[in-house]
């Protein structure tokens, strides 16, 4: 069992969690995800590891109420348990001193990207950041996201906070403005695809981080394969970050549409009982 | 001479409807007249046919005296998991091809006792636990990577010797392919828990969660005390079979398909989160135990027709023969001398279409099989909303991977001596699928036996 130590309401929709999973929190490192069950009947999902503290032996996650899981999840309160938790999976994001780097955080992809953004300012880089949202209350992490920001810019499609649009608005002066060595964008399928089309443009390197629907997450199933350049990848070991220029989005977009149907189902019973 | 005695077996008709066990057993008075079958043979040619070297004639014999107990110890004393063997081993090519009554007709149903055996022990006593030895003495430590059948085995038997074993598994759930894979209706689940509770019992301790390589490595299990170290984590990588439009929606590999049915029990679905959408018209392609498997795991999940695609004929399917004729009683279409070349979606990115090209069989292959060759302009399409992939498993690299130093051959399979099961690496050994490939839970099982005698004698 995983005690939760801490839940925090971050949006109406978001929540963050930290989880006592000392294994965990000794070996992780930023861009890497755990899979989680909740109880016996649960599924198994997968979050990325916001935080981590090995000498407490705890870790943090940051999740979106978009279905079954996530909501029960976020039923949950601090002192509950959870059934597993195993990680840390995939392999983390490549850190390395580069010049400027663009770092876009879509909706809950802001909890994605955080920890990288964290590493590459420490070990130096000039980091400029972009936190896209629906509207201003799916706005998180601004405070911590602009402490570790040379420059941090906060997009909303409806405008109720930052400025109204989309990250590529402010991503398209900025690489007009100036040369940026690597972008890293997180967060919406549709938001990444644009992104890297726009980079595409200017010939800056461009990182995504990927969400395919998981099982184990440890390479035995399949079920997160994804398109990239004329190769099919298992996202779980071969990613979660992959080169977005080569990324086939749309494959991406239909695959994650896999069980749909199935999974309204659960959520109507909910709403009626 | 006396026939055989059949097994009784639910009806193709009604079992399709669930996922309980299909073939039900033999009763006491079934079992005793079987077993009295047995010749007792002084040189019992059944016993080398075995792979982790089971008294066969001794136990049979006890059950042909109604010894049951005294039947189960003697299976216990070399196969830790006979409830599991006796349902899944392929006797038909092991001890029962060799037994002397099938010379003249049909062997001993070696098999069917064995379950029977095991069967009475689970619902007549609780599992015999282990003297946990009073001895203060510090027993040595002894790592095992992977809970399926190598594992436990070898985790049972070096604990059986005075172990201390820690069973690390990557998933939530102990057994391997006996849990992921296989499903209830061949393995009940209860069975399972059983055996595995059983090994415990021995003393070994199974930790869920953890994937050596990521959450721990093997320098560190050294590090922290373990002084040997046991690979055990089997072919779970799925192979896929490299033609345009496996990835749209709707294909599986059968490690993704079954996985979801029966580890995350999603026939049980909603009141078990996980989805497993089943379309009208299934296709499997390949023609092992994974793919009857997979196509009768459709066929109780509500498909109309399921169908195996094979490129060879029947005689070279590789699944149990028993398995076959199971899946042919329960509606199941074989498509054989079939080789899939395309797979053809819809705009929304979802299987339509499978476009197949006919076979026939030309001269032997490497294998000794007949090679299937294509027979030009004998391509047609055939509508199908699902299709699973069932063509094979390798060695999953994520451990091997992290362990520097660590051979394997060209399939990426481990290197290691043929009777000591050591691997490259000193006081690391492996055993099982990650060093056959795909094979069976015996074999597995004689691995995990071999390697636990080894270590004992090296390190014990
Ligand atoms: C490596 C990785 C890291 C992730 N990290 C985070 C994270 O840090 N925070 C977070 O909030 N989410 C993260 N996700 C996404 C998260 O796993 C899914 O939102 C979750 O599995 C949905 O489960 P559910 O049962 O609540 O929703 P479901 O009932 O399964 O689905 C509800 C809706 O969400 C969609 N959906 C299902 N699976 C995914 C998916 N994998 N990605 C996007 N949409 C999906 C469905 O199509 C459906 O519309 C990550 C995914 C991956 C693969
Ligand atoms: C669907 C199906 C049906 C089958 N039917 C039969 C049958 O009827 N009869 C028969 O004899 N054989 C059958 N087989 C084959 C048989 O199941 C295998 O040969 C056998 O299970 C191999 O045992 P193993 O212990 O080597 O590996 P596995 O059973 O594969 O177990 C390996 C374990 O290691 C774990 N693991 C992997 N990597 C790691 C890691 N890095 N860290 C920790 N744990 C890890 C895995 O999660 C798994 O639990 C079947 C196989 C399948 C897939
Ligand atoms: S989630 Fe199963 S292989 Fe990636």
């Amino acid at each position: 069992m995983y005690k939760i130590l801490n839940v925090k309401q971050l949006s109406e929709e978001i929540k963050s969690m930290v989880i006592s999973a000392p294994e965990i929190a000794k070996k992780a490192k930023p861009g890497q995800f755990i899979v989680l069950r909740i109880d016996e009947n649960g599924e198994r999902i997968p979050l990325t590891i916001n935080d981590f503290d090995a000498k407490t032996g705890s870790i943090t996650i940051i999740f979106q109420e978009v279905g079954k899981t996530t909501r029960k999840l976020g039923m949950l309160k601090k002192g509950d348990s959870l059934i597993d938790v195993a990680g840390p999976l995939g392999h983390p994001g490549k850190v390395e001193k580069l010049g400027t780097v663009v770092c876009i955080g879509g909706g809950v992809g802001v909890a994605v990207v955080y920890p990288e953004v964290r590493a590459l300012k420490e070990i130096g880089n000039t980091v400029i950041s972009i936190i896209g949202a629906r509207n201003r209350d799916m706005v998180i992490l601004e405070d911590k996201m602009r402490e570790i920001s040379d420059e941090l810019h906060v997009t909303t499609d409806d405008g109720s906070y930052g400025r109204k649009g989309v990250v590529t608005d402010p991503l398209k002066e900025i690489l007009m403005k100036k040369k940026a060595d690597l972008v890293i964008a997180i967060g919406p399928i549709i938001m990444m695809k644009f992104v890297c089309l726009m980079t595409k443009e200017f010939d800056v390197p461009t990182i995504v981080n990927l969400n395919p629907i998981m099982v184990d997450g440890t390479g035995m199933c399949g079920s997160c394969r994804v398109t990239v350049g004329d190769e099919t990848k298992f996202a779980c070991v071969d990613g979660p970050e992959f080169n977005g220029h080569l990324v086939d989005f749309d494959e991406l977009t239909n695959r994650n549409a896999r069980f749909l149907n199935e999974e309204k189902e659960p959520c109507r019973c909910k709403k009626d009982s | 001479m006396q026939k055989r005695l059949l097994m009784p077996e639910q009806l193709p008709q009604d079992r399709i409807k669930n996922f309980n066990e299909v073939a039900l057993g033999y009763t006491e008075d079934q079992a005793v007249a079987e077993a009295k079958r047995c010749l007792q043979c002084k040189k019992a040619p059944c016993m080398p046919g075995c792979p982790v070297e089971v008294d066969i004639p001794g136990f049979i014999k006890r059950v042909a005296g109604r010894k049951f107990p005294e039947a189960l110890d003697i299976l216990r004393k070399k196969n830790n998991l006979p409830a599991i063997c006796g349902r899944v081993c392929p006797q038909e090519t092991q001890c029962e091809i060799v037994c002397t009554l099938k010379k003249k007709g049909e062997p001993v149903a070696i098999g069917r006792l064995e379950r029977f055996a095991a069967d009475w022990g689970r619902t007549h006593s609780s599992p015999i636990t282990h003297n946990q030895s009073s001895n203060t003495r510090l027993k040595p430590l002894a790592a095992v990577i992977g809970a399926g059948p190598a594992g436990l085995t070898c985790a049972g038997d070096l604990a059986k010797t005075g172990w201390d074993v820690t069973i690390f598994e990557s998933l939530h759930a102990p057994g391997g392919v006996l849990r992921y894979g296989i499903p209830e209706f061949r393995m009940p689940r209860d069975v399972l828990d059983y055996e595995i509770k059983y090994v415990e019992n021995l003393g070994a301790e199974i930790k869920p969660n953890i994937i050596v390589g990521r959450t721990v490595t093997i320098d560190e299990l050294f590090a922290t005390g373990y002084k040997a170290i046991f690979i055990g984590t089997g072919a779970g990588f799925p192979y896929f079979l490299g033609i345009p439009g496996e990835n749209y929606n709707g294909v599986y590999s059968a490690n993704e398909f079954l996985t979801r049915a029966n580890l995350m029990k999603a026939y049980k679905f909603p009141e078990y989160d996980t989805p497993l959408r089943i379309g009208k018209k299934v296709a499997v392609v390949g023609a092992g135990n994974v793919a009857m498997d997979s196509a009768r795991v459709a066929r109780r999940l509500g498909a109309e027709k399921v169908c195996i695609i094979y490129r060879r004929s029947r005689s070279e399917m590789p699944a149990r023969a028993e398995e076959i004729h199971h899946a042919e009683e329960e509606g199941i279409e074989l498509d054989l001398l079939t080789l899939p070349i395309e797979i053809i979606g819809d705009d929304k990115g979802w299987v339509k279409q499978v476009k197949c090209l006919k076979m026939r069989l030309g001269e032997p292959d490497d294998s000794g099989r007949r090679r299937p060759v294509k027979i030009d302009g004998s391509e047609y399409l055939e509508d199908i909303d699902t299709i699973v992939i069932a063509i094979g498993q390798g060695p999953n690299p994520l451990l091997l991977s992290q362990t520097p130093g660590l051979k394997l051959n060209k399939r990426g399979n481990i290197i290691v001596d043929d009777i000591t099961g050591e691997t490259s690496l000193e006081g690391v050994y492996a055993g099982g699928d990650i060093v056959t490939g795909a094979a069976t839970v015996i074999e597995a099982m004689g691995a995990g036996k071999r390697v636990a005698r080894a270590i004992n004698e090296k390190h014990g």
